[in-house]
């Protein structure tokens, strides 16, 4: 019978619509995984923002994956009984953005400021001065910065908490 | 637990969502800047995709589905507060309301994360750190257009005091009050009022704006009870001209 272990690794490969580097695993959205008998699995998931319009989406890509992996049964269900907050992004999952041009979000002690936002890390040149230009941007998830050092545009992940 | 009195708040609560997220749609392409175009059309996002996990709750309850609930009632059915349904005006009447509303909704929205009502506890914690970026865009705008020029205070006061009775109405009272306080489900409104009048007071000091004076306040309620402006009745019909075009249509 396969294991969780084994359904965890399998989705690893499913990545994120919006970000094709990073994977659904390291992005902290998947939340339980539960082999339910010889070919059913059961799997929670919950959304980064609540208007997410990728949610239903990436529920299916979920589930095709595992219908790849030979699984015949696939729940997948998406809730809020475990929100999702930007510290949920693994190790992996924040050298995937910024291998994608976009600023991790920074680590938060459960408390979103301002100021935490307004010297985000340029993810192109590495520097800190910099400036937010707005804390909304093309995903509900990002924000738009400005590198006074490279004069580039950014975009940055939003911390949440 | 009162169910009853748990649907009219979740009802209230939902409907303002919808309808400033869909007031907020109608800056998509229209916004005076390209920031501040995709500011509205994000925040009508995140507004319409949390009213929804509110609909949600409320099919849990025995409402029915969230499309049919928010496209197929008429404006008399809705219980937003009438300051939501008031159309987006000039710029600065827009950013005003948002300043209002979102401040009273974030504040909601933390009072409710800690609701004896535990599947509302549960949204209420993940939408109150959505909001948080509404009222980081909402303050900016507000101490930076407060004090800018002449023009610039001259217009945002003017938009505060049109703004000011309407988003009083935001408070109004509904026949649960006692239940929902009783029974830990929500502190009430009249806590609410109180906490949002704390809250803006010092973000519109700085602006260099003044609250109108407390003997002209006289809150525009009715909202909560399906007395709407005649404002509401044409954004509900653009609303949902989609949906009941055709209800089964897949997206």
């Amino acid at each position: 019978m396969i294991t969780e272990q084994e359904i965890w690794k399998g989705l690893e490969l499913v990545k994120d619509p919006e970000i094709p580097t990073l994977s659904m695993v390291d992005m902290g959205i998947i939340t339980k995984v539960e082999v339910r008998g010889e070919s059913s699995v059961f799997v929670e998931m919950t959304p980064t923002f609540t208007g997410c319009p990728a949610i239903k989406m990436m529920e299916g890509m979920v589930a095709d994956r595992l219908k790849e992996m030979g699984i015949t049964q696939v729940e997948v269900v998406t809730t809020f009984d475990k929100p999702w907050d930007s510290n949920k992004l693994n190790e992996r999952g924040l050298m995937c953005l910024k291998k994608h041009g976009l600023a991790p979000p920074v680590k938060h002690s459960g408390e979103v400021t301002m100021e935490l936002l307004e010297h985000t890390e340029c993810p192109f040149c590495g520097s800190k001065n910099t400036e937010m230009k707005s804390p909304f941007g093309p995903t509900l998830c990002r924000s738009m910065h400005y590198c006074n050092d490279c004069l580039q545009a950014f975009e940055g992940f939003k911390p949440v908490v | 637990m009162n169910t009853t009195a748990i649907k009219e708040l979740l009802y209230k609560m939902a409907d303002d969502l919808l309808i400033i997220g869909h007031r907020n749609s109608e800056w998509t392409g229209l916004g005076p800047i390209l920031e501040e175009d995709i500011a509205f059309s994000s925040m009508a996002q995140d507004k319409i995709g949390q009213s929804q996990a509110l609909f949600q709750l409320l099919h849990e309850l025995g409402e029915q589905e969230p499309d049919t609930v928010a496209f197929t009632r008429n404006a008399k059915q809705f219980h937003n507060a009438q300051f939501v349904e008031l159309p987006n005006g000039d710029y600065d009447f827009s950013l005003m309301r948002h300043f209002l509303y979102d401040v009273a909704d974030q504040l909601r929205f933390e009072m409710l994360a800690n609701s004896s009502y535990e599947p509302l506890a549960k949204v209420a914690r993940k939408i109150k750190g959505e909001l948080k970026y509404h009222v980081f865009h909402a303050n900016t705008w507000i101490v930076k257009l407060g004090s800018a020029n002449e023009e610039s205070k001259a217009r945002m006061q003017n938009a505060l005091n049109d703004a000011w009775n309407y988003a009083l109405g935001l408070f109004e009272e509904g026949e649960y009050e006692t239940i929902l306080k009783s029974e830990g489900i929500f502190a009430g409104e009249a806590d609410l009022q109180h906490r949002w009048l704390e809250t803006i007071t010092p973000t519109l000091t700085k602006a260099t704006l003044t609250i109108p004076h407390e003997n002209a306040w006289e809150p525009k309620f009715g909202g909560r009870i399906g007395i709407h402006t005649e404002h509401l009745d044409p954004l509900v019909d653009e609303m949902s001209e989609v949906f009941r075009v055709d209800p089964n249509a897949e997206w």
